[in-house]
């Protein structure tokens, strides 16, 4: 089975959302997390139950949208299937997986189970491979109180350069500073500053040849440090994927069109491709 | 004296063990470490199936079901 852009259902996605988003929204966030860590509660929490599931073609997967306002901008947020990982085990993880790489969302919000922290960080350092643009929301800190468990989360924020929000999503804890560290990510100064992960030199001087390849390909506009990881592990779903992205890095954008309309004439927005 | 190794489908119930290597690759290999089955984990035997297989350990603070035809490819030594 060929493993087309329908299948994915991701071009669909990329395609429907900006429609949908109309001129108002202002920023698009996206939820990723484990599965039952309270993602959807978070989800719930933050848009007032404000969302309609949309079932995006070619694979049962359901991706929730819904939008919040805060401090007069108009946020859109994307509840991502759970997953253990992006290295794209399943179906779900890969629509994660693909979203959050070509759907260039500003920033993505990773939903963590603060019982069981240490094995959900796995996914937030695979995000932060992806993207520095990530938030990490701690929930269910009330069930990891009742366990004992004590959480230094400034310590957290040091380690991995990102901000942490401790939260209890289903009764309403930690939601406000969560749309907040959203605001400051998206329209305030914040520069989140995660560290590289650096593998051993042998994997590193592979990385930096295929990187090159890569640049010269997609003129530096994606982290071609990512791409060039999984293509080194073998991962050929991601193939269809950039091919569909150089399309459409070729096709001008509906903004360009109707630019182009306005102006009159054909304005060289696609130099060098 | 060195810790004796062995499949991790031969760790009895209420035990615990340290994870040392895993023998798959590929998608298999991700996807065990993603559960968080990574060299120098403790794992511990907490129940088993009727069956006998599937056998469900504590990893992480989460609760796992593992096959024996996984369990067996994870090695693990005595603690």
């Amino acid at each position: 089975m060929g493993l087309t852009n329908q299948a994915t259902g991701l071009s669909g996605l990329l395609r429907e959302l900006p429609d949908s988003l109309g001129d108002k929204a202002d920023a698009l966030i996206a939820l990723a997390g484990n599965p039952n860590t309270g993602k959807s509660t978070v989800f719930n929490g933050l848009t007032g139950l404000n969302q309609h599931t949309g079932n995006w073609p070619g694979k049962t997967v359901v991706l929730a949208k819904g939008a919040y306002r805060y401090r007069k901008k108009e946020i859109t947020l994307v509840d991502l299937p759970g997953a253990y990982s992006l290295l794209a085990n399943s179906a779900d993880e890969q629509v994660a997986r693909d979203f959050i790489f070509f759907g260039n969302p500003d920033v993505i919000v990773v939903v963590t189970d603060a019982t069981c922290l240490e094995r959900n960080l796995n996914l937030v350092l695979q995000v932060l491979e992806i993207t520095p643009r990530v938030i990490l929301c701690v929930n269910l800190i009330d069930q990891a109180k009742q366990k004992g468990f004590n959480i230094n989360f400034k310590k957290l924020e040091q380690i991995l350069g990102i901000p942490v929000v401790p939260a209890v999503a289903r009764d309403k804890k930690g939601l406000e500073e969560l749309k907040e560290a959203i605001h400051l990510m998206v329209f305030g100064q914040y520069q989140s500053q995660p560290k590289t992960l650096i593998y051993d030199e042998a994997l590193e001087q592979g990385i930096s040849q295929v990187q090159q390849e890569l640049d010269k390909l997609f003129h530096k506009k994606m982290n071609s440090r990512w791409i060039a990881l999984r293509l080194l592990d073998g991962e050929m779903a991601i193939v269809e994927q950039l091919l569909e992205m150089m399309q459409r890095m070729e096709e001008p954008t509906k903004k360009e069109v109707r630019l182009r309309e306005e102006i009159g004439v054909d304005v060289g927005f696609k130099q060098g491709v | 004296m060195e810790a004796e190794r062995f499949e991790l489908t031969k760790l009895p119930l209420g035990s615990n063990a340290k994870i040392v290597a895993l023998k798959t690759a590929g998608l298999a290999r991700n996807r065990l470490l993603d559960l968080g089955l990574v060299p120098a984990t403790i794992i511990e035997a907490v129940y088993k199936s009727p069956a006998g297989d599937p056998v469900a350990y504590k990893i992480r603070g989460a609760l796992i079901a593992l096959r024996a035809e996984e369990s067996r490819q994870i090695i693990v030594e005595s603690i």
